[in-house]
């Protein structure tokens, strides 16, 4: 099983990490034995709490203050646990370099970039400030930030997500390191850009001939650039070996369960002539910035710009979209709980003259869940009193017993056990909040639910078992759903239709067989290039690559 | 940046305008007023005096004149001290209380900002401790403790300094009350950047600079810079407050700031003195909250007032 290359430039044995907590101690990382060799990509993978973030972080020093590390790394025969911050040192940041999950705040905001890159030139290598700058100007072209000399003098916040950990891996590279290590490098980003920072990292992998540990969930991004694999659960190394092997004949059940995660199936089609739940016209939202003091100079931003979309039940309509492309802000104007022009009419009714007070009564058929399963459940409520709480509103003359017994079911219904409807939300996981929070939308039977990225914030095992649910439900009632998300692979595993976003605007539209197989436009194209493993994508990106290596590269877009 | 500086200069015209109203007025409403002595004063005496301070008009003509006269930069003649005009009184006072104040505040930033930059990188440890422990003694024992303390133990035991008195500001002199106004500052300046350091160690761009090797000074140096934006908004209004002087310090020291006007001046009724005091107090505050604004824009790029 174990496939380590001849003469590994890092070599763990029996890591161990503990953090002191208020529980007692907690065992992180439990043991475990990793190799590295020069030039080569390894993936560590898992879960959240698998703790593989926390192993890399025990190698570079960096682990919280009540954390410690026992066992051995050594980084060219040199021992680096228990190295005291001085010592380590010599190897961090020039010889061994990390990129993190959080680009948006690992750059301190009040310096600028050129000097950020500076500081590991001049502590490092020995370059005046002078020289420094010259050469981060040399590493911002390295990594495409157009623009380089006038980049210098910006703040982190001028720059975009993308940009700035392009930023962050300029100064990873500065020094040429042996091994970079990047954490969840792309997580927290579009995914398009997700995939230029992938292109970008394997492209000067090939140029710069560094070692690259990544630490991931995502087994695209696994299968697409690790040569070997670690799959961590738990704080331990369930598996490992050669990625292509271990993805066709996974050993370990954690493994297969990893692999098959991945949303699968798809939707099936509503009953023909089934009746339209809602049907929206010319969907127009607009926000008004306003700068200057007294407001004088406006702008005005188009979230959503003539959008037209219908709904029948039991179907499913996907919207996807990169962050800011007005798909959530459509979700809430056909609910209308953002101030919207157009036609909404549900069922038979013409929504858009109503005022508050005459949507309540139709609000009951209307439901939304939201991203986010832990702000979104109130903490000082029971499960039971959260689930409940729209009963008190659409069906007040219903007695405690009742609303008890409908909470009962409704837990039962998002296969949670009804007993734990008096515990108290923080007790639950991420997917079983996320179950607590359809059981709110499901309980008063709506007829439309808008999911705005319902399953964004969970692993992709939980991901799977929320859509088979979501799928489940729509079957027994008859639910139409207004699916938001970025993931495409959740979505073509969900949707009858879909809606592809970009600055307001739907630039395509149609079946979820004719968008993932005969994409027309450019930027749908894009969006699924980032986001499977297609022959497409790979065969595009070693063009990239090789081109890149040819060194007549292509300029790359801003993201 | 100067557009900013200048359109605050002109929108604190009406903030000081509706101050000197308020105050005027109710200082007025307050019973008695400054010739109002133990022994009453004969009848005729009263009505000159009453005369003379335009005392006897009616109190919206009071108000018109002391506005009119404010705006040429006068603040009127006492009526306690009566050789002399407000503005005489804060010239003597104010140079000596803006010194201790100065002093004072500059010590509070260099040794409480010292103090809990080195607790926050000790966190837990016995210094860290220590620095809290002085930070609660330095809050909660009372100036007009520490003061007679100080006193007792280096002027009374050891003769090293003395009690009281200004002697033109000798060093010698300036050092009891320059102690005593900075530690309850030291004390808060301590336990706020030690808080505001905490969390800036604790952030993603300090782990950034740890992974890169960066050496301790450079981190030292980033942090310092991101943990003095809640104590630079602090500090303004302490300053504002430390540099118009103290009237238990310079009370119990014998100095002669312009602390002592602000009770003075309400006990005895002297109308000018208050309104004296409550426009100086008034225009120190507004300027160094336009002070920490501009500080505030220096310190962070995300700032910015056009």
């Amino acid at each position: 099983m174990e496939e380590a290359a001849a003469s590994p430039i890092l070599s763990v044995r029996g890591l161990h990490v503990r953090f002191r907590t208020g529980q007692g101690v907690l065992h992180a990382v439990k043991g475990i034995d990793l190799d590295v060799s020069a030039g080569e990509t390894v993936a560590i993978v898992g879960e959240s709490g698998s703790g593989k973030s926390q192993t890399v972080m025990a190698l570079m020093g960096l682990l919280a203050a009540n954390g410690w590390a026992q066992g051995s790394a050594r980084y060219r025969g040199e021992e680096l646990i228990g190295l005291p911050p001085a010592a380590l040192n010599r190897y961090r940041g020039s010889k061994i370099t990390m990129i993190f999950q959080e680009p948006m705040s690992s750059l301190d905001p009040l310096y600028r970039i050129g000097d950020q890159i500076a500081l590991p030139l001049i502590t490092h290598g020995g370059l005046s400030r002078r020289q420094a700058q010259a050469r981060a100007v040399d590493l911002l072209r390295l990594v495409r930030i157009p623009d380089p000399e006038r980049r210098l003098a910006s703040y982190p916040h001028e720059l975009s997500g993308g940009q700035r950990q392009r930023v962050m891996i300029a100064m990873a590279l500065a020094n040429r390191p042996d091994i970079l290590i990047a954490d969840e490098p792309t997580t927290a980003l579009d995914v398009t850009v997700q995939a230029r920072i992938l292109e970008l990292l394997a492209e000067l992998k090939h140029r710069l001939g560094m070692a690259i540990v990544f630490i991931t969930h995502d087994l695209g991004i696994v299968r697409r650039f690790a040569e070997r694999t670690y799959v961590m659960k738990d704080g331990e190394v369930v598996e490992s070996g050669a990625t292509p092997a271990l993805f066709a004949a996974p050993q370990h059940p954690y493994t297969r369960r990893l692999i098959e995660a991945e949303p699968r199936g798809r939707k099936t089609p509503p009953p023909p002539g089934a009746p339209v739940v809602l049907d929206a016209k010319d969907i127009r939202v607009r926000f008004e910035l306003r700068s200057g003091l007294f407001g004088r100079a406006r702008h005005e931003i188009r979230a959503v710009d003539d959008v037209d979309l219908d709904i029948r039940a039991g179907e499913t309509v996907g919207v996807v979209g990169e962050s800011g492309s007005g798909k959530s802000t459509l979700g809430r104007a056909i609910l209308r709980l953002v101030p919207a022009a157009g036609l909404v009419r549900f069922e038979d009714r013409n929504l858009t003259p109503l005022d508050p007070r005459a949507m309540r009564p139709i609000r009951k058929h209307l439901q939304l869940v939201f991203q986010d399963p832990f702000g979104s459940l109130s903490p000082r409520m029971t499960v039971g009193e959260i689930v409940t709480e729209g009963l008190l509103v659409h069906q007040p003359a219903l007695t405690g017993r009742e609303r008890d017994k409908r909470a009962a079911q409704a837990l039962e219904e998002v296969r949670l056990d009804p007993s734990s409807r008096n515990r108290f939300p923080h007790e639950f996981s991420g997917g079983q909040r996320q179950r607590i929070a359809i059981a709110r939308a499901l309980i008063l039977r709506p007829k439309l639910v808008v999911l705005d990225e319902p399953t964004s914030a969970l692993d992709r095992s939980v991901q799977s078992e929320i859509v088979e649910l979501l799928r489940e439900l729509q079957q027994e009632h008859g639910l139409a759903y207004l699916f938001i998300s970025h993931d495409l692979a959740v979505v073509r595993a969900l949707s009858d239709r879909i809606l592809v976003m970009k600055e307001g605007r739907v630039v395509e539209r149609g079946t979820t067989a004719e968008i993932f197989t005969q994409p027309r436009e450019v930027y749908t194209r894009e969006l699924m290039a980032a986001a499977f493993l297609s022959s497409t994508a790979r065969s595009h990106l070693t063009r990239r690559v090789r081109s890149a290596c040819g060194g007549n590269r292509p300029d790359h877009p801003a993201e | 940046m100067l557009p900013f500086i200048l359109r605050r200069f002109l929108s604190a015209i009406p903030t000081l305008f509706l101050i000197v109203t308020i105050s005027f007025f109710l200082i007025r409403l307050a019973p008695g007023g400054p010739f109002d002595l133990e022994q009453p004063l004969e009848a005729k005496v009263m009505e000159n005096l009453r005369r003379i301070y335009k005392l006897d008009r009616p109190l919206i003509e009071q108000y018109g004149l002391y506005l009119g006269a404010l705006l040429r930069g006068d603040f009127g003649p006492s009526f306690y001290f009566r050789d002399f005009t407000i503005g005489e009184l804060f010239a003597r006072g104010l140079p000596v209380s803006m010194m201790l104040g100065a002093l004072a505040l500059g010590f509070a930033i260099l040794i409480g900002g010292a103090l809990g930059t080195l607790a926050a990188f000790r966190q837990n440890s016995a210094a860290d401790y220590a620095v809290m422990a002085l930070g609660t003694a330095g809050l909660t024992i009372p100036n007009f403790v520490v003061a007679p303390v100080l006193q007792i133990v280096f002027a009374l035991m050891l003769g090293v300094l003395p009690v009281g008195g200004w002697n033109d500001g000798a060093v010698r002199n300036l050092v009891l009350p320059v102690v005593t106004l900075a530690l309850p500052q030291i004390a808060v300046v301590a336990r706020m950047t030690r808080a505001a350091m905490i969390e800036t160690l604790r952030s993603n761009h300090i782990r950034t600079l740890r992974s890169l090797g960066l050496p301790n000074g450079v981190i030292v140096r980033h942090a310092t810079r991101g943990a003095a934006l809640p104590v630079v908004s602090y500090l303004g209004p302490a300053a504002a407050a430390l540099l118009t002087g103290s009237v238990v310090v310079e009370t119990i020291f014998g100095l002669p700031g312009v602390g002592r006007y602000f009770v003075e001046g309400a006990l005895n009724r002297d109308y000018t003195l208050v309104m004296g005091t409550v426009v100086l107090v008034a225009v120190f505050v507004l300027l160094f909250n336009l002070v920490v604004d501009i500080l505030y824009a220096l310190i962070d790029p995300r700032v910015r007032y056009e």
